[in-house]
């Protein structure tokens, strides 16, 4: 029988996570989804769940957030990573299957994936 | 589009593209009527009546990036080729209601999909506007309001990775539970529509 959670557990969460708030703002990583019209008929929808779901599995903590369409349509699902300090990195064409590959390769490796990169805006651009 | 919930998460962006601070979402899975329907309404920006008569043609966009708006008019196509169809209310300054109805059990209804990941896709928006989910099957309801867990979590933003995974089970779960057994739909987040409850949160 499904146990259905009740908003005490998210305050108690609240408790739990609001020290390490600041600090992961500050340095955290940020995954960016494209998910306007083009977004989501090229699947980018599919690909945010297996972020989710790669992030989740190796407890990596990243905030994701979800954009509408930037004009590149031809180029989605399209993935913006950002760190602090270090330029953000446009990735397109990013189905399901290429997750993994970016998540070990470029958040825990550090390594940007030259082949797959549609974009980069410097931190002098993103204003860092 | 594979799914209905790909749909309705272009219906959702569409509102948030609007500029819209909160949004809701109805679905209505009426098994008896045969007929699953679909309505968002934002508080957006919404349409005067020149561009509402233009909103379902494929090539008119109110985008200056690119020169097609594909998300209706495959709503529509959709909706109409399982004997039902797409209304769209709208009114300058005050906002926008699609609703889209389909013949429950026709051929090519699509299957409604992942609405875990569809919400979540909302809640996760750079552009912060409130969600409001009620979905009704088998006579019970469960629904999510945004400006709950906000509350709840005050500082703490919904992108959080621990939030993040919460609010997924917490979906999860609420679905699952709309269509388990009688015993387990009185708690939490879903109720019997007899209840005559809107938010069913527990908190």
């Amino acid at each position: 029988m499904p146990q259905v959670k009740s908003l005490d557990e998210l305050r108690k969460l609240r408790e739990q996570v609001k020290e390490e708030i600041s600090t992961r703002i500050e340095t955290g990583t940020t995954i960016i989804v494209g998910m306007g019209t083009c977004g989501i008929a090229a699947g980018a929808r599919d690909t945010m769940h297996a972020i989710l779901q790669e992030l989740d599995k190796r407890q990596i903590s990243a905030h994701v957030r979800t954009v509408g369409c930037i004009g590149m349509c031809a180029r989605e699902p399209l993935v913006d990573i950002e760190q602090a300090g270090k330029p953000r990195v446009t990735y397109g064409n990013v189905t399901p299957d290429m997750v993994p590959r970016l998540i070990e390769e470029h958040l825990k490796n550090g390594h940007v994936i030259e082949e797959w990169v549609v974009g980069r805006k410097t931190t002098d651009e993103i204003g860092l | 589009m594979r799914e209905l919930s790909q749909h309705i998460l272009d219906l959702l962006q569409n509102g948030i593209e609007a500029g819209a601070t909160r949004l809701e979402l109805d679905i209505d899975d009426d098994e008896q009527a045969n007929r699953l329907t679909i309505t968002v309404c934002d508080n957006g920006r919404g349409m005067d009546e020149e561009t509402l008569q233009r909103v379902t043609d494929p090539f008119y966009t109110t985008r200056t990036t690119r020169h097609v708006g594909l998300g209706l008019p495959l709503l529509q196509a959709a909706a109409e080729r399982c004997a039902g169809g797409l209304t769209i209310a709208s009114q300058p300054g005050q906002g926008t209601v699609v609703t889209a109805t389909f013949q429950r059990d026709h051929i090519d209804r699509a299957p409604l999909g992942d609405m875990v990941t569809t919400v979540m896709s909302v809640l996760l928006s750079a552009h912060e506007c409130d969600l409001v989910y009620r979905h009704r099957a088998n006579g019970r309801v469960f629904t999510l309001d945004s400006a709950e867990l906000r509350e709840a979590l005050g500082d703490v933003p919904l992108s959080h990775p621990a939030v993040r995974s919460w609010i997924q089970s917490y979906i999860q779960e609420g679905l699952d539970a709309l269509n388990g057994a009688d015993d387990e739909a009185s708690s939490g987040a879903v109720a019997k529509e007899s209840d005559n409850a809107t938010s069913q949160v527990a908190g």
